[in-house]
């Protein structure tokens, strides 16, 4: 049993990762990137929202009728996601704003509904919740690795501390304009998968 | 003239794909060839041009109520719930109606419901404040014109990509997202345009 938890928290953070392995949920990952505070936001929320949805379906999954689950399942996460950004918007304004419409866009996140249909219909509470956190975080790793090399590169800086001294400029080092641009994100994350795959060869593609 | 404006900024400048990465799972699961990218590109410009509309009446309807009481916060549940529904009902009457068409869409229809791009343009919708349902439906029409030529050029490339020679651990996924991230370099020429 120890083992078996220990693999449900492990796999879908490297093996199993949700946006290198399975490509899901790139929507709102890649565009909050751009500096690290608010990709940490984001991975906190998501983190929030999967092991909730995860835990409530997984409590209600002998009572909800089939047919209709798609929809409880949206009602579900879209009152979850609702909450989050409530809090985040009292509590944390200025960086809701710069999340824009991507808090929102959660709710679609194919993570959440992905891990509520493979995993939290069929398994006991407990191990949903761990399954939705340990994806979650899965998830965050990736963009807390895309935002540390966009921010660092494209500003100079991390979290809004300098990280490349002043001394660099002016002895003619300048900001990566790119990076901060929405292409550099998605080429970040190919170069992501192929570090990935060429250490573990069985994920190659034929 | 604003109406141009906006539609050709939403097709190009504003690319639902290249600038704010909506709809990628299913941009980067359904491109593997153009036909079925036509179908699944087909289906979201006529979701998204009939659910934004829908939503900007209902979203002017929740902030500006006869109750007096400010109900935007339930904006999110309600769009979700209304794309969902519309969804479903086109399902239904496509399957009714017209079984060829439905044998061909018919399992892109219901992924439509979680597709971030139809979400998207009704967050975004709210976001910029559109003075009227006219210039919502423009911009509905515009981003999805925008996400089905995204989705049908990069279908193109990929079909051309199996016959080049890509290292191993790239292979697949790997330099789809590479590809797109060029793509968008390309259309990134667009930005600063108006007319």
């Amino acid at each position: 049993m120890d083992a078996k938890i220990k693999e449900t928290l492990l796999n879908p953070i490297f093996k199993g990762n949700p946006i290198t392995v399975l490509v899901l949920g790139i929507c709102s990952s890649l565009a909050v990137t751009v500096e690290l505070k608010g990709a940490l936001v984001m991975a906190v929320s998501v983190i929030i929202v999967t092991g909730l949805a995860n835990l409530i379906l997984s409590l209600l999954r002998n009572t909800i009728p089939n047919r209709v689950r798609i929809i409880v399942q949206l009602v579900v996460v879209a009152m979850l996601v609702i909450l989050v950004d409530e809090i985040l918007k009292a509590f944390a304004y200025p960086v809701e704003k710069q999340l824009s419409v991507y808090i929102g866009l959660i709710i679609t996140n194919c993570i959440v509904m992905g891990r509520i249909e493979a995993f939290a219909l069929g398994n006991k509470p407990f191990a949903s919740l761990l399954d939705g956190l340990a994806n979650g975080a899965g998830y965050g790793l990736i963009l807390v690795i895309v935002a540390f090399f966009r921010e660092l590169l494209g500003s100079g800086t991390l979290l809004g501390i300098r990280i490349i001294p002043e001394s660099f400029y002016e002895a003619g080092y300048m900001n990566n304009g790119l990076v901060i641009l929405p292409p550099m994100a998605l080429i970040l994350i190919g170069c992501i998968i192929w570090v990935q795959r060429s250490i573990q060869k069985d994920l190659q593609e034929k | 003239m604003e109406y141009i404006n906006l539609f050709v900024k939403s097709i190009f400048v504003d690319n639902m794909v290249f600038a704010y990465f909506l709809g990628m799972c299913s941009y980067l699961a359904v491109s593997k060839n153009v036909k079925t990218a036509t179908g699944l590109g087909a289906a979201v410009i006529f979701v998204l041009l009939c659910t934004l509309p829908i939503n900007y009446l209902i979203n002017g309807f929740l902030t500006n109520n006869p109750f007096g009481v400010d109900l935007g916060f339930l904006s999110l549940i309600i769009f979700i719930a209304t794309i969902a529904a519309f969804t479903q009902i086109v399902e239904m009457v496509v399957e009714k109606f017209a079984p060829a068409l439905y044998g061909q869409l018919g399992i892109y229809l219901p992924l439509i419901a979680v597709n971030c791009a139809i979400l998207g343009g009704s967050l975004f919708m709210q976001q910029r404040e559109f003075a009227n349902v006219g210039e919502a439906a423009t911009y509905a029409l515009g981003s999805g014109l925008g996400w089905f030529l995204a989705i049908v050029c990069l279908a193109a490339i990929r079909e051309r990509l199996q016959y080049s020679k890509v290292p191993a651990a790239l292979k697949g996924i790997g330099i789809t997202f590479i590809t797109v991230g060029l793509m968008a370099m390309a259309f990134m020429t667009f930005m600063g345009i108006s007319l």
